[in-house]
This record gives structure tokens, sequence and C-alpha cells, in this order.
């Protein structure tokens, strides 16, 4: 098989930081070549370097054999690279055809767009990778995964050789996410060569080839897939032996705190009970779109209650606004940190402590003196990483950036916090730290909800599971019964009745 | 607290001034230039003169720093300051009512134009430009219904007073410069409420998880927006002794002029009063000295244009070599 790309000795410098230090790469043809390092590795440098979006310092790009000089997206475009970031860059107001065809419209004779052959052409590539979607549809109207398909296709009919994905599976579901292998299986069919960044090690097992490891912004080691294993894998990330990833005791009382019975919101949530316990973390497995996040935030005073009853320390209670249910001492520290948790352009101390201005801020005076140790007690209670608490909190790592908004939580409740997705765009050390304050937290009686789609998170980290599908709470499993097996028959359980 | 009060003053008036140290520089450089050149820009009388030109355009800016770091934007508070002066100088003159309740009741009628803004933006996701614009053109139209198109002269005394006086030789605008900026400032660095603005500004969507209400605050940015643009509007017919339906033309523009050389984001979140105060002076600097050069009027429009570009720009080459 031949050789589709090599990088060598790339370097690429930011004032004060050395984002990539010699790093290489080789990808082959019909090659899926993971890229697999912390958050701050150099991963998405290196990417946004072979994209044409940062130009290197030094080193050299090898494009089928011969010097690529790639200074800019048009450039890459050129030599057949195309990257499917996180963010789709698609027109969520047009059509999967006129999308696919962005940029490269099929005119007719007095150059206006020949939108029926664009249809019909799109259609046809669509139906040759299998993908069920219509030409015609809009594409806003299609799922994150749909879209994500017609991005790819896009790519290949724009002649794409090398896609990079960067996070594909982020926001999937499990059967999202077999199509989206489905897909990258045909393209490997294809030759084409494509670079797969994941923070998921359970997905590399099943679609890579190879994995190219950095540390740092340096080049650690490239493996085969077949050849190592998870643990392996991980040592060469973080550059030491974890221990034990996951951080269990056995925390959990027999004091129920909070009750929730037949709860409805009228859409997503249809039918949910369960309790919680003092101390315990109650895992909440299910499918994407289950209503697992609907049903807390409906608990959390988001949403209008349509039935049900919801009982803290046995008095009901039904919160009208987040500061209702803030005020009875329950916190949520929601999955999209981006969108509905992070002031991205304040501080990590204005993050931290944006729920608890009255503690420093009365009458016209603020003690920022005060407002400087609480946010200081909870940066080292969360273990986080900042240089100094006035530092911009865009420019913290996911793992970083989630400490503090649990931190945010922790300082503002003391009963119950719930945690949806916690570790989601978090790397693997900042992942152990999390499940070991999780831990901690519990110890000290606080309860813990955890909504996960990560299986092997909620099987080792919750003293129970609640399982929902299609709004409705199908079981609740303890601890010793705990397995992928039983999960998954009660997340999938309406769907074969 | 007391040991290090002293220390803590001086640091803090350093954090607000430090990130504006480029365009202080330039008004700075400015006012060195004006002072070469002309003989009457650094004199007392002068540098009050611009203070007195000025002083609309703080209130106006002080409420429209909130408003933009909120996320928002204020295009009503011109005609606002048309409706206000109208209104009191109606209520005087034609209606008889005394000066204090007329220029109270003018003033409210300003908080009532912010209070629709308000209520309008936070209850619904029409988006703030197309309410306000909405607002500025009933205002102007309130204005011209009411005064049906002619001036209403005023000729009391402590109306007059409000916008030409002195109080222990001091011109009385200062002060009124002086109270409003202290005000917003405190408002924005020593109240929960300020904190929120910043929050609601940044991530509306984020704030509201952090059990803030965002609606309120809304409410209250525009609201306050109004009452500044109100108490505007009084200064400025008090300075003409006169109710017109022009009056304000134009001055949410340099509002937001200001507010944008100081450094304040459009997309809401960050910024600072203490740029907009140096916004402000700036505009006001500019203005006075072309006058004093005898530079067009024309002309001043351009150079005016072209400095809110100049500034902006400088403000984006910082933002994009600083990210990387």
């Amino acid at each position: 098989m031949s050789v589709l790309l090599q990088m060598e000795d790339v370097c690429k410098e930011f004032p004060g930081v050395k984002a990539l230090e010699d790093v290489q790469l080789e990808l082959v043809e019909g090659e899926v070549h993971a890229l697999l390092g912390e958050n701050g590795a150099g991963k998405s440098t290196l990417i946004k370097v072979l994209g044409g979006i940062y130009i290197k310092d030094k080193g050299q790009i090898f494009i089928h054999g011969e010097e690529a000089e790639i200074r800019t997206v048009e450039d890459a475009r050129k030599y057949g690279i195309s990257i499917i970031h996180q963010e789709l860059m698609m027109v969520p107001h047009m059509s999967v055809a006129e999308n696919i065809f962005l940029g490269q419209e099929k005119t007719g004779k007095m150059g206006s767009v020949n939108l029926r052959r664009q249809e019909k052409d799109a259609q046809r590539i669509l139906d040759d990778f299998g993908l069920n979607v219509l030409a015609d549809t809009l594409l806003g109207a299609l799922t994150i995964a749909q879209q994500q398909m017609v991005e790819i296709v896009r790519a290949v009919s724009f002649g794409a050789r090398i896609i990079v994905m960067d996070e594909p599976t982020s926001s999937l579901s499990n059967k999202e996410v077999d199509i989206l292998f489905d897909t990258v299986r045909k393209l490997k069919e294809q030759k084409i060569g494509i670079i797969y960044i994941s923070h998921r090690m359970s997905e590399l097992d099943e679609i890579a080839d190879r994995v190219t490891i950095l540390r740092d912004g340096k080049y650690i080691a490239t493996v085969n897939v077949k050849d190592t294993t998870r643990e392996k894998l991980v040592s060469l990330m973080v550059g030491r032996e974890l221990s034990s990833y996951y951080t269990k005791t056995d925390t959990a009382t027999d004091e129920v705190i909070l009750e929730v019975k037949d709860l409805s919101d009228g859409k997503m949530v249809k039918n949910v009970s369960f309790d919680l316990r003092k101390g315990e973390i109650l895992g909440f497995a299910g499918l994407v779109g289950a209503g697992r996040t609907e049903t807390l935030q409906n608990i959390f005073g988001l949403t209008r209650r349509t039935a049900g009853t919801v009982k803290l320390y046995g008095e009901e209670v039904n919160f009208k606004s987040p500061r209702e249910a803030m005020k009875a001492g329950i916190g949520l520290v929601s999955e999209d940190r981006k969108k509905l948790g992070l002031f991205l352009e304040q501080s990590v101390r204005f993050n931290m402590t944006i729920e608890i201005l009255d503690q420093f801020i009365k009458n016209l005076h603020y003690s920022r003196a005060k407002e400087r140790k609480l946010t200081q007690e909870y940066i080292d209670k969360m273990e986080t990483k900042v240089a100094t608490m006035e530092q911009i909190i865009s420019g913290l790592s996911g793992g970083n950036q989630q400490k503090v908004i649990i931190g945010r939580w922790l300082l503002a409740t003391d009963k119950i916090l719930i945690l949806d997705e916690p570790t989601r765009g978090v790397d693997v050390l900042a992942k152990a730290e999390i499940y070991e304050i999780m831990d901690h937290l519990a110890a000290q009686g606080l309860s813990i909800i955890m909504i996960s789609s990560e299986l092997p998170e909620l099987i080792n980290m919750s003293d129970r599971v609640v399982v929902m599908s299609h709004g409705i709470s199908t079981g609740i499993l303890d601890r010793t019964e705990l397995n992928q097996e039983k999960i998954m028959m009660l997340a999938t359980k309406e769907l074969e009745l | 607290m007391g040991k290090n009060k002293k220390n803590g003053f001086f640091t803090n008036l350093w954090n607000d001034i430090k990130p504006h140290i480029g365009i202080l520089g330039a008004l700075i450089v400015l006012c060195i230039i004006l002072t070469i050149i002309t003989d009457a820009f650094m004199t007392p009388r002068n540098l009050f003169n611009v203070l007195r030109q000025i002083s609309v355009n703080v209130f106006l800016a002080c409420g429209m720093t909130m408003v933009i770091i909120l996320g928002g934007i204020d295009l009503s508070v011109g005609s606002t300051i048309a409706v206000s002066g109208c209104l009191c100088a109606g209520f005087i003159t034609k209606v008889g009512i005394p000066a204090i309740p007329a220029i109270v009741l003018a003033v409210l009628l300003g908080g009532l134009i912010g209070l629709v803004n308000g209520l309008i933006v936070s209850r619904t996701t029409i988006p703030p430009f197309i309410v306000t614009l909405a607002t500025m053109n009933i205002g102007r139209g309130i204005a011209r219904v009411y005064t049906a198109n002619k001036t209403i002269t005023i000729s009391d005394p402590i109306f007059s007073f409000v916008g030409t006086g002195y109080v222990f030789g001091i011109p009385i605008h200062v002060i009124f410069i002086i109270i409003i900026v202290a005000v917003t400032g405190l408002i924005l660095s020593r109240t929960q409420f300020g904190r929120h603005i910043y929050a609601v500004g940044g991530n509306r969507q984020a704030a509201i998880y952090s059990g803030i209400n965002a609606s309120k605050v809304t409410l209250f940015v525009f609201l306050l927006s109004g009452l500044f643009a109100g108490m505007a509007g009084i200064l400025t017919a008090s300075r003409t002794f006169t109710g017109q339906y022009s009056l304000g033309e134009g001055a949410e523009m340099d509002a937001i002029t200001a507010v944008v050389l100081g450094g304040t984001s459009m997309s809401g979140g960050v910024g600072t009063l203490t740029g907009t105060v140096i916004g402000c002076v700036i505009v006001g600097v500019l203005n006075n000295g072309m006058n004093l050069m005898g530079v067009d009027s024309s002309w001043q429009y351009i150079v005016q244009g072209v400095v809110v570009l100049l500034a902006v720009f400088i403000d984006f080459f910082k933002k994009k070599g600083l990210k990387f």
C-alpha cells in the first residue's frame, strides 16, 4: 500500500509555547490512523497545520511522496485534504444537495445553478454511501450524525483523499456511531486515508489501524492497534502508569433525600421514578434522546412539570427556576460546557464565583480579598491547573474548565449535584481526577447524579444506575448487578416491544 | 483592610487603566498636539467647555455601556432626549407644573421608554436593534406631535440652573458627570446586578443555568438606559432654554462611538466604564480641537468615523495577535 501523507519534523511555535516539536505522522491509503493525546498535546495544532489554518515553522509535508507547500485552506483542499470539524461547517437553511455542492455548484448554460442536476448527483453519491438521506431535504432537518455524514460525502465529492475527523463521535448515540463507522469503512475501500481524533479509547479497537501518540507537543510513538492494549496507550499518553483509573469507595447511606415519582414534562419525559440517597453516586444510563437530560433539567426547574411528584427530604418541591433549585441545595453541571456553562471571555475567578456573589458583594461593598480566597480554595480543592485565577477561562483545557464549573456548583450547593456527561471532551488524566473528586465528594455526604453515555464510566463509578428509554425509567440496577448487557437491554427496552 | 487600603486603591486604579493604556496614550498625544497648535485648547475655560459638551454623551454612554455589555444595543436614547426635553418644556411652559416635579416626571418618561424596550427585549427573542429602532421612531414622533413641530421656550430659573448653573464655583455639569459615572461605576463593580450584567451578556444560557434571572437583568438595564437618557434630555433642553423635537438627533451614535472606543465588545460580556469615559473624552476633545482649528463640520464627521475604525482595527489586531 502506498503512502498518502508523510509529515516530518513539523514544528510550530506560538508566543511562549512550543505547540509542536519535531512531530511526524504517516498515513497510508485506506488506513484509519488515530491521533491520540491529552488536550494540549498538539493534536489540533498538527491538524491545523495540515489543513492550512496554521503555517508550520519547520518541517516537511509530503503527499504521494512529493513535497507539498500548504499555506492556506485552499492549498490543503487542492492537495485533497479535508477536515471534518467538531462544529460542522455547513449551511442549515440549504438543502443537502446544495450543501454538498457548496462552492462547486453545477451550473447550466446561463451560469445559473442547475438544482435538479445537483439533487440527482447528490442523491447518487448519498446512495453509494448507503445513507438513508434525501438530497432535497433541508440540512438543518437532519440529525447531527446525518449532517456529519453529509459533510463527509461532501469532502469526498470534492476529491478528498485525506479526511481528518476531529472527535466525530462526541455528539453521537451508539447507533449513530455504528452508521458513522460503516461510512468510514466505505471510505477505506475507496483507498481514502483517514486521520481520526477521539478521546474514546473503546472506539480505537473497533475502527483504527494505527495510533500515533502525542504528548506536550512531542511525537511519542506510533503503534498498531492490534499489538497494543488500552493500558499501554493510556500510559503512553500521560507518560506514566495510571495506578487506578476509577476511584470508587462505598459511600452510600440508606437515607433517601430525593424521591421522584411518575415525573413527566409532557414532552421528552414521560414517566420517571427513582430515589436518591445521601452520599450516593446515582448513574443515569440510556441512549441519546432517552430523556435523561430533560428529566434532570425538569427537576432543576428549567422546564415545567405536567405530572408526578418530587420530594426533597420528604417535602414536596416544584422548582420554577434554577435559582429556586440552587437555594434548595441542588446544582447542575450541564453537558454542553461552552453553551450552557462557561463565560468564555471572563476569568477563572468570575466563572467560579458567579453563583455566590452575595458572599462578598453586599450593600455596595465588594470584598475582592474574600472572592479571591474562595476562588483559590476551590481551585486547590479541584486540583485545577491555572496560571492565575485572573486567566481567561477559554485558555484552559476542557478538563480544567470542567473542574472550574464543578467548583462553581460546589461553592453554591451542598446537597445534590447533577453532572451531565461530566467527562465529555476531557482528557484521560483529568477524567481520572474528576472521578476521584466525585468519590471524595460522595464520601463527604454529597449525593451525585451522573448522566453518562460511557458505559464503563457508569459501571465503575455508580452505586446504582437508573436506565431510561423513550422518556421512561425502565429499571434501576444495583452496583452488584451492573454490566453492559443489562444496561443496554433496559436502554433499548421500548424499541423491541 | 486599613493596612493595604492605599496599596489596594492604587493597584485597583492601575488594573482599571492598564487595559486602556493604548487609547489613553492616544488621548494624551491628541491633547499635546492641540496644546501646541492652538492657544485656546489648554485653558480652564475651554476644558470646562469640553466637559460641558460631553456631559450629555456621558449620560447616554453610561447607560449604553451597560446595554452593550449585556449584549444589546439601545438606539432609542437620542429620541428619548427629545421626548423628555420637549415634554418637560411643555409641562413647565404650557401646563404650568413647577420645574422640579416637571423634571422628575420627564425623567420618568424616559424610564418608561426604557421599560418598554426592556419588557419587549427580555420577554421575546426580538433583537434589541429592532425593538429600539422602533421605539426610536416612536419617541421622535411623540416629540414632534407634542410640540406640533414648534419650539417651546422655557424661562424657569430652576430649570436653567440644571443646565447652566454653578455650585461652589464648579459648573453643575461637572458635578452631574461625576455623579452619573460614580453611580454606573458602583453598579458595575460593586453590585451583584453589575456582575449579572456581565454574565448575561457573556452567555445568557449559562447565566440562567447559574440561577440568574436573565430577563430581570435585561429589563433593568434597559430601564436604566432610558432613565439616564431622560436625564440627558433635561440637560439638553435646559442648556438651550427650549424644547425642540430635534433635540438629541443622532446622539445614540455618539454614545455607541464612545463605548466602542472604550473597548467594550459589541458582542457583549466584556467592557469597562473606564474605557467608556475615556472614549467620551476623546470624542469631546476631538470635536473641540477641530472647532478650535476651524475645521469644517462636514469634515468632523469624516474624522470621527475614521477614528472609530482605527480604534476597532487596533483592537482587532491586538486580539488576533494574542490569540493563536
